[in-house]
Order: C-alpha cells, then structure tokens, then sequence
C-alpha cells in the first residue's frame, strides 16, 4: 500500500471570512490511487478538495495557512502558477457545469486554451477523450450539437472528457455521481476505476457505499478536521477514533437525507 | 377558513391578472394610438425627403432628417456606451471581488446616474460645451445620450453577470483558464443574450430621450454630414410638430412617433434573432 505520494497537504487551515473552514489538515494523497475524502455535509471536503487545485482562491474572503505540494512544488507559494496547477487536475463538479458550446467545444476549448490549434489533431484528441469518457457512442453524430441538450449523466461523461483533454495528472471530483440517476453514476464509478492506472483520484463523496466500493484510501473530515485517514479497507473495516466508527455506522446527526449505507 | 383562503386566492389572482393586463394593455394603446393618429400622414415623402419650406405650418417634405440623425445618434451613443460598459462589467464581475468597497461604489455611482433625469444631462453636456467653446452638433448629442444611457447598460449588464452561475467560472478556471480567457470564451458566450438585452435596452432609451439632445444636439432640417454640426433627433421632430396648432402638422407628429415606435421595435426583433443564433449553446 506504499505508493508514491503526489499531493501532500501540511498544516492546511482555511478560513472563510473569519469563519474556520479547516483546521490543521496534514493528509498525503496517494500517486495512482483513488482517495476518497469522506464526511457530512458541510464540513469542509469540498474546501479540501478545491484547496488542491487552489478554486478557493474564487471564495469571498479566504484565507489559507499551511502548504499543499503537488509534486514536491508548493502551490500555495505567492506566485505559483495557478493555470498549470489547475491544468494538471481536472475537476468534476457536484452537477455538470457544460460550456456554453458544442459537445464538440467543449472538449476542443480546454485543448485550444493550452496551446492546440491544429484542427485534424483537435478533431482526433476529442474522440479520444470522448472515447475515454465513454460517450462516444452517443454523441459522434451530433458532436456540433449544444452540450446543454445532453442528458444530465451524459453532461457530467462531457465533462470528465473535457478534464481529461487538458492532461491532468490528477482528477478531483466533488461528489461527481450526487447529481445523476443510478445507471448514470455506475458508469462515472467505472471510468473511475478504469482511470486510476493513470492518474491520481481524489473524491469528496458523502454516499460511503461508494467509498467502500472505489477507495484505495480514505479520509474522514468532520467539523473542519480531518478525524481519520488510511487505507480504505481498513478505515471501513476498524475505525480507529469513535467519531469515524459513528459516522461509518450511520450515526451521526448532520448526516440526515444522506444516504449512511 | 378553507372559504377564507379561498378568496384570498381569487382576490391575489385577480390582482395580478390586473397588472398583467395593464402592461398588455398600455402597450396596445399607445401602439393603437399612434398608429391610428399617424398612419395616414405616413408617406414616401414623409421617411425619405427632409423638411422643405414651410414644413411645420404645412409645407411639403419630410422627417428624412430627423429619422437619419437619430439612427446615427443612438447607434454611435450606443456604441459609446458599449465600449464603456463592457470592460467595466468584466471589472465588477470577473477582476473585482464581489463584496469589494471599489465594486460598491461603482455599482452605488451607476444607480445614481441612472436615476439623474436626462434633462439634467442635456444641461451637463451643454455646460461641457460652453466651457470647451463648442457648439450644439451631432457630436455633442452622442457624447451626452452616451452619457444617459451608460448606467442603463452598464447596470442591466450587470445583472446579467450576476446571473452567471460560479460554478461556470470554475468550471473555467478549473480548465486553466486565465480570467480573460474565462470571460471572453465562457462567460461572454453565456451572458451573450442578456448582454444583448441590455445594449438594446440602452438603445431604445437613448434615441428615444428628448431632454439630452435638446441643447446639445440642437436641431436642422439638414440631413447629417458632419459631427460637428447640428443633428435633428425624431423626438425633437415630435415635440416639434405636435407643438404646431396646425392638424395636417401634428398628425406627421404622431407619423414621426409611429417611425421612432417601429424602429425600437425593429432593432429588438433583429435582436432577438440573432441572439437565437449565437445563444444555441446555452440552455
């Protein structure tokens, strides 16, 4: 279970507005594996999350302490480059936020943005990347329709093709199936599955059954703090603190309307 | 009680089907009425040639100057307006922080102006031009209704941006964008419709507004040739014209408004088509 780490996280607090957001997170992510960042409703995994690739920045009136290194580079040094940070992690979101463009487009753009402008070689990275989102079938005759007329599990497979053409080396996804119906999740989980020989993953996710089913390690946050973390069998399997055994058993409160497995 | 609310009900019902048919209503009128005042004055004369002799106690010719002046008029102070508005929303919305004391006061200033009466502007401008010692021209009038209309645009846009949800501008900057790319590729595209809402919006005010040009556009039968001489304006021709005590005069009056009415009215149709065709992408 030794894997290289690919982003270590030291002493990481995030406030918003004065308002603690995380408190002293140390957590190193795993290089190539699929780390789910689990916990109750606003408790800072998705801060923990957009902290990677520095999208809190956009927030009201942040502030960070601590260091994040990505490839042994600190991200949160002044002046670090924040849009080859955040080309090299895709990001999928809660609902599917599609360009307005073509399907087309919105894969080309985040090609075009980073430098590809030849259209042959274009037209071949978005079937490849489609392919590799698995929606190719679907959509390789209509690929100048309007992206927003996808079904809302399509948009979101758009949506990992577009993060993969920009070569991320690492995929952050923020609840990425909550949105989508059943079928539709299973084939997000998939390519999930399928992704982590390439890539690292990262997933805030707050339905554990699929934690359990995708996790080659885990973190608990609760409250700003991170509880608990280790590899994912055994996190599930002999919680150490009695806040992860609650939470993992479906104890806890704040997690109503979530599903607590 | 379940009769209680039951006319509760009826009576919220009745009120808003009331200021519904207010809205419908009042436009209906005011586009019977011109219409119906205006249409027979409404000749070939009457669009294509300018004023001859004697127009306004019931001479020949027609508003050709005053329909050409306000088309050059609002089109440039549009234009004006834009070229203001647009980097100044970018600024509020995607540079400045949205709760900054900068975007405050910008957003503060804006609403004051728009709430100045255009009167009030056409004073400025003329005020501006006694001091620099220039005279009342096509210039002066597009520089002042660009004035007026900037904090229509600029704030309509404003709301436009607002409505841009977040999540769009990270799902940009999650690609690696940088903010010009963000808002020239994304966020421009997304706002476009509304975007285009608001410069007609500023339009339609703009070559409708009397007060502004009245001192500083001042008036000719001439046709429009140079920025620096005078310009007649259609609002002016209807003040003009209405303002005669002569029946055959003041029914090219209700013309000219039934001209000013349809060009507004053209102008938002085009629009609207066109925004349907850049817009496809957008829901």
């Amino acid at each position: 279970m030794e894997a290289r780490t690919h982003i270590r996280v030291e002493d990481l607090s995030v406030w918003y507005g004065g308002h603690p957001a995380l408190k002293d997170v140390t957590l190193s992510i795993p290089d190539k594996k699929i780390t789910a960042i689990i916990g109750p409703s606003g408790c800072g995994k998705t801060t923990l999350l957009k902290s990677f690739n520095r999208l809190i920045d956009l927030q009201e009136g942040v502030r960070m302490e601590g260091r994040i290194l990505v490839d042994d580079e600190d991200i949160t040094a002044p002046g670090a480059d924040l849009t080859r940070l955040r080309k090299k992690m895709g990001l999928l979101f809660q609902r599917p936020q599609v360009l307005p463009m073509s399907i087309f487009e919105n894969v080309a753009y985040g090609l075009r943005i980073h430098g590809e402008n030849d259209r042959l070689r274009l037209g071949e990275k978005v079937e490849h990347y489609l392919r590799m989102a698995g929606l190719w079938a679907e959509v390789r005759d209509r690929l100048a329709a309007p992206a927003a007329k996808l079904s809302i599990g399509q948009q979101q497979r758009l949506c990992l093709a577009r993060g993969l053409a920009v070569e991320p080396e690492v995929i952050l996804g923020d609840e990425p199936t909550s949105a989508l119906d059943p079928h539709s999740a299973e084939r997000i989980e998939q390519r999930f599955l399928e992704l982590k020989r390439d890539y690292t993953i990262v997933l805030v996710t707050h339905i554990l059954r699929q934690a359990r089913r995708l996790a080659d390690y885990a973190a608990f946050v609760y409250m700003g703090e991170l509880v608990e973390h280790g590899p994912a069998a055994e996190l599930f399997a002999h919680p150490k603190d009695p806040r992860t055994e609650a939470y993992i058993s479906g104890r806890f409160i704040e997690s109503t309307g979530e599903d607590p497995d | 009680m379940t009769q209680a609310r039951f006319i509760e009900e009826k009576i919220f019902r009745g009120l808003m089907l009331a200021a519904a048919g207010m809205v419908a209503g009042s436009l209906g009128l005011i586009l019977a009425t011109v219409f119906v005042k205006g249409f027979r004055a409404l000749s070939f004369d009457m669009l294509f040639k300018t004023p001859q002799g004697g127009y306004y106690i019931g001479g020949g010719g027609g508003i050709a100057n005053a329909i050409a002046g306000s088309l050059v008029l609002g089109l440039g102070a549009t234009l004006l307006a834009l070229l203001v508005s647009l980097p100044l929303v970018f600024y509020l919305n995607v540079y400045l922080r949205r709760r900054s004391r900068l975007a405050f006061f910008i957003r503060f200033s804006l609403d004051v102006l728009w709430g100045i009466p255009s009167i009030v502007y056409g004073a400025f401008g003329f005020t501006v031009m006694v001091t620099l010692g220039l005279k009342a021209s096509l210039l002066a009038g597009t520089l002042t209704v660009g004035l007026l209309i900037i904090p229509i645009m600029a704030r309509s846009m404003d709301e436009v941006f607002k409505m841009v949800p977040p999540e769009l501008h990270e799902a940009a900057y999650a690609l690696g964008s940088t903010r010009w790319e963000a808002a020239m590729k994304v966020i421009l595209r997304q706002a476009f419709p509304g975007l285009a809402a608001a410069v007609l919006i500023a339009f339609g005010r703009g070559i409708g507004d009397a007060a502004s040009v009245l001192f500083t556009a001042s008036f000719t039968d001439a046709l429009p040739t140079s920025l620096f001489r005078p310009v007649a304006t259609l609002p002016l021709a209807i003040f003009f014209q209405l303002g005669t005590p002569f029946p055959e005069v003041q029914e090219r009056g209700y013309a000219a408004a039934l001209v000013l009415t349809l060009i507004v009215l053209a102008v938002s149709v085009l629009a609207r088509a066109l925004t349907r065709r850049v817009t496809r992408h957008s829901r």
